[in-house]
């Protein structure tokens, strides 16, 4: 078969999703933040739920989100997303709402809202992009910094006796109450997408069935900040990053799995 | 068992060249052009079109969105 017969509509099996914009992203070549920003629109393009959702955006290099999300959406200040959430799913409970924050605004700067907003149980879903650096900002070091990792300001490797050990604030929200479900996910592989969808359909379901705080981590890489070409972020991250933030279920339907 | 035949469209001028969907198919039917589009990347390719099995693996994993997966049986 040649390639005009087999490109036809009736043979189509992937295609992006109406619900990302035409808008040249402006991602890094590599970067995991539109693998995970399609995931997520995919996820909502199948459940039909465009006109329900409503997205709240970062300050991080997903700050313009809501130029490529097709839904919805509004700007929060640094690390504010889960309070700005906090008031618009109190003001219209049955929309789906839903924060997508990087490591530095969720981890760093915005970690009395994090935390506080998964104590209340807002009944949101909170994606949390984790490339372990400040990628916005030139790549400094994160609280979620690896050990030894070199950073802009971290040169010789993040030494955790002067500045901490890589903050697993994911583990630490998952006991809370208010939270109804904590998983950790990547990107690098198709597969690993695949997982994602099904972890962001559970958790839209479920926090429009005000559950509780759905919590999804997604580890990404970050090719510029680490300074590495996108397959060997992808290699590095699988090798490293997965080591010490290990992905799977960490809570289900209320009950810790780990 | 029937058997596949894929092919993939890959919006040229959008692609950023990063490599990640020839890393990761499975037939290694992607590679990168010798030319660069408009932004000076070196962009995805169908290199084999035989062996493309229309899996859809590169349009799940492309960052950028820019893969258009087709698949039709043959005979
Ligand atoms: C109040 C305030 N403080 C600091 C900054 C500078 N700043 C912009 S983005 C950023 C960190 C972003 O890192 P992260 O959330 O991990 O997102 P990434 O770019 O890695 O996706 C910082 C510190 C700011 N914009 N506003
Ligand atoms: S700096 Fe890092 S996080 Fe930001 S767009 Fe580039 S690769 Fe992505
Ligand atoms: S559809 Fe599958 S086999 Fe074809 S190029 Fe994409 S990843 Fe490779
Ligand atoms: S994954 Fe997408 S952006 Fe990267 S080289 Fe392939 S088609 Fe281009
Ligand atoms: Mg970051």
């Amino acid at each position: 078969m040649t390639l005009n017969e087999i490109c036809k509509p009736e043979n189509l099996v992937y295609k992006k999703t109406s619900l990302l914009t035409d808008k040249v992203m402006h991602y890094c070549p590599g970067c995991g933040h539109g693998t995970i920003h399609r995931a997520l629109m995919e996820v909502v393009d199948e459940m039909g739920l465009q006109d329900k959702t409503i997205g709240v955006a970062p300050v991080g290099c997903s700050v313009l989100a809501y130029d490529y999300m097709n839904v919805d959406m509004q700007e929060a200040a640094h690390g504010r997303a889960p309070a700005l959430a906090t008031a618009i799913k109190r003001l219209m409970p049955e929309k789906f709402v839903f924060t997508y924050q990087g490591d530095g605004d969720l981890a760093a700067i915005g970690t009395a809202e994090t935390i506080h907003c998964c104590n209340r149980g807002e009944p949101i879903l909170m994606v949390f992009v984790n490339n372990a650096i400040y990628g916005m900002t030139g790549g400094q070091m994160a609280p979620t910094t690896l050990e030894g990792m070199k950073t802009a300001t971290s040169p010789y490797g993040r030494d955790v006796h002067k500045v901490g050990w890589p903050l697993r604030i994911t583990e630490m929200i998952a006991p809370l109450n208010g939270v109804w479900s904590v998983s950790r996910h990547t990107v690098h592989t198709p597969a690993a997408v695949q997982k994602l969808k099904r972890a962001i359909k559970k958790g839209i379901e479920d926090s429009m069935a005000h559950k509780g705080t759905c919590f999804i981590e997604v580890c990404s890489s970050c090719n510029s900040g680490w300074k590495m070409n996108p397959v060997d972020a992808n290699k590095w991250m699988a090798e490293h990053v997965l080591e010490y933030f290990v992905p799977g279920d960490i809570k289900v339907d209320g009950q810790m799995v780990r | 068992m029937a058997k596949f035949q894929g092919a993939i469209v890959v919006d040229r001028e959008k692609c950023k060249g990063c490599g990640i969907c020839a890393s990761i198919c499975p037939t290694k039917s992607i590679g990168m052009s010798k030319e660069v589009n408009g932004k000076g990347y070196h962009f995805a390719i169908l290199v084999n079109e035989e062996t493309c099995v229309g899996c859809a693996s590169c349009g799940h994993i492309c960052p950028d969105g820019v893969i258009t997966v087709y698949r039709a049986k043959v005979e």
